[in-house]
This record gives structure tokens, sequence and C-alpha cells, in this order.
């Protein structure tokens, strides 16, 4: 649903400050998002000066950082911390990104970090992707054989084939793409974003499933596929250098072939 | 109140199995467009100071009238395809939608056969 102004009770105020008690060349500024739902005041961005000579290199370390010893109140959503299970998924110096491999370094000046845009917040950088979840869910992102192999052996594929899901299996579902995407933002109730989508031709390219036809029939949707416009926006900030607008582009080449 | 799960409005009322067409359709007039569009566009140019009747004599050929209709036809079906796109981005509400997306459809309707009655007017009138 398109709206120009956050409602009044998401606008950001200005937060707190936290100096660091250490000086140096190499100090930064954190401005994080924070939001307590059982509060009744308003999200705002507190600011965090730390040192970069006593901190790791990743955005990552600095929240962590911050958690163990400014402000332990601080949450944010982490795990592997080497961008392979999607938790750490933020706004970071204005694109979505993960936290755990994205280097200060990177980032010009003060890095304000946001959670994933246009989601609810649950509290501070965690945003709600039970939805986005549930639309995952919805694309039966799993193996739909009829055939049955050999008992005494795996699903087989050639090489060939097995290349065409290359640079699909590799998403690991942080959803940066999908919330990054004007089309989900406006329409995210019903398009099912670059991430559901490049998931679900990630099971239409992959020769060993025999739904090919019913994962086509399913999206074949003015809502749930073509909300893509092909912005790129999902390319442009995939933090694993995936192209879901490729896939996608993929999954409306299928749909013409199909028609006679 | 509503209780109903994530994937039950995930799901929702499934797909409507269509979609293709008009993606199909707004990339073929776009094509088609682009020949047609420069053609037209060099012809009003030149057309633009010229007498009426200079202008009836380029629109006496019927290869130039069935030219001028397929520009006419192809833009404002894209148009419409194109704003139809637009409304169900940007209007939420499904009635509102429904109907604004109907009076664009309408609008290139009449738009596109008054145009062609102009030009089979010019045309039968050389």
């Amino acid at each position: 649903m398109v709206q120009l102004r956050l409602p009044p009770k998401s606008r950001i105020q200005k937060g707190n400050t936290y100096s660091s008690s250490s000086q140096g060349p190499e100090m930064k500024l954190f401005h994080v998002y924070r939001y307590d739902p059982e509060s009744e005041d308003n999200p705002r961005l507190d600011t965090y000066e730390i040192n970069l000579k006593e901190c790791g290199p990743m955005v990552l370390d600095a929240l962590i950082k911050i958690k163990n010893e400014v402000d332990t109140t601080l949450t944010f959503r982490r795990s592997c911390r080497e961008g392979i299970c999607g938790s750490c998924a933020m706004n970071i110096d204005g694109t979505n990104t993960l936290a755990c491999i994205k280097p200060i370094d990177d980032c010009k000046g003060d890095i304000k970090v946001t959670p994933l845009p246009h989601l609810y917040v649950v509290k501070d950088l965690v945003a709600d992707l039970s939805f986005a979840y549930a639309q995952y869910a919805s694309v039966k992102p799993w193996l739909q054989a009829d055939s049955s192999p050999a008992p005494d052996k795996e699903r087989l594929q050639s090489p060939e084939e097995r290349k065409k899901i290359d640079g699909l299996w590799e998403c690991i579902l942080c959803f940066c793409c999908t919330t990054s995407c004007p089309s989900y933002w406006w329409s995210g109730d019903k398009y099912l974003g670059p991430a559901t989508l490049l998931q679900s031709y990630r099971w239409i390219a992959d020769s060993r499933d025999d739904a090919t036809g019913e994962r086509l029939d399913d999206l074949e949707d003015p809502f749930k596929l073509y909300r893509c416009h092909t912005i790129m926006n999902c390319t442009n900030t995939c933090p694993k250098n995936l192209n879901p607008a490729k896939a996608i582009g993929e999954i409306k080449k299928k749909m013409v072939e199909r028609i006679d | 109140m509503k209780r109903e799960t994530d994937l039950h409005r995930a799901k929702g009322l499934g797909s409507a199995k269509k979609g293709v067409g008009h993606w199909i359709a707004q990339r073929v007039t776009a094509v088609a467009l682009i020949p047609l569009g420069i053609w037209f566009v060099g012809a009003f140019l030149l057309l633009i100071f010229a007498p009426f009747d200079q202008a009836r004599l380029w629109l006496s050929s019927i290869w130039v009238v069935t030219a001028t209709i397929l520009f006419v036809v192809a833009l404002f079906y894209h148009g419409c395809l194109g704003m139809q796109m637009i409304w169900e981005d940007y209007i939420p509400h499904e009635g509102t939608r429904w109907g604004v997306v109907l009076a664009t459809k309408f609008l290139g309707i009449c738009l596109s056969l008054l145009s062609i009655i102009s030009i089979l007017k010019v045309y039968l009138s050389a």
C-alpha cells in the first residue's frame, strides 16, 4: 500500500548519544534504529561512538560491541557471522545487506543502521518476516516428483542439468532483495517478492522436479509474479551477489514458452 | 478480529491464471511503436505547419492510413496496459482500482475510435 509518509507512531525521533571514553583518529559514529514495542515512544535513532581500533572489521562486530559494552538492550538477530544464515539482514548505510559481511570501511562517514524496510518491527533491528516466510512456503519449495528413483540410486542429474540451478540454490533467504523492492513495499500482501520467486524458479529449473507446470500455474497472476517491473533493486542489493531479477525473467520466459 | 494464518493469507484466492497475455501485449506494442512512432512523429513534424490540403494529400494513400491507424491502436493499447499497471501498483483499494482500470480501458477505446474515425474521415474526403 502506498504511503508517502510514515504513520505518526512510526516516525523516527532523535535519540540518545553514547560517547566513547577512548579517543583517537579511528572514531566512528553509528546511528542505530531503536524501537521498544513495550513503550509508547516513537522509534528513535541512537548514536554510538565506537573506536574502530577496539572493534572487529564488520558492522556486526560494532553492533555486538555496542550490545556488550554500551547498551545491552540493543536487539538484533545474528548467528553464523559469515554470511550463510541470513539472520543479520538489515539496512546499513542505505542498502539492505548482511551486517556480518559488510565491512565498516566500506561506509563513508557515519553509519546509519535500520531494520529491513517496509516490514513491521518486532524490536530495534528485528523485522517481522513471518508473512514473507509464509509466502515462501506457499510456493512449495521442495522437490515434487511423481517418478520414483531406482531403489539403489539417487535421483540422477547430468552436470548440464545441475548447472541450471547454480546462482539459485545459494540463496540464503535473508530477504534483503524482497524488502528492497518497491513493488513489494506497495503490494507485498499479494506480490511474492524476488526471494520467493527466485526460490520458486530454483525448483522450476531443477530437472528432478516433476511439478513445473503446476508451479507455473500457481505463479501466473498479475500480482504474484507480474508486479515485478525489472527495477533491479533486488539484484543490486543481494549480499550473495545472486540475480533474482534474472530468475524472475526466466519464469516470465517459461510462461511465454508454454503458450502456443 | 482476524485469526487467519499467514499461510492462509499468502495463498489467498490462488492464482488468477492470467497476466502473461498482458505482459506479451505490452512488449509487442512497445516494439511496434518504435518504427511507427518514429515514422509518425517525423511525418507530423513535416506537416505541422503545412496547409490542410497537404495533410489530406498525405492521408490519401491507403498505406499511410493503415500505418496511421496501426500507430493509433498500438499507442492507445500500450498506454492502457501501462496505466493499468500503474493503477494496480498504486491503488490499494480493490473496488477503486477496478473502477479506475475499467474507466482507463473505456477512455482508451473511445480515444482510439475517435482517432480512427477522424483519420478515415480525412481519407474518405480526399
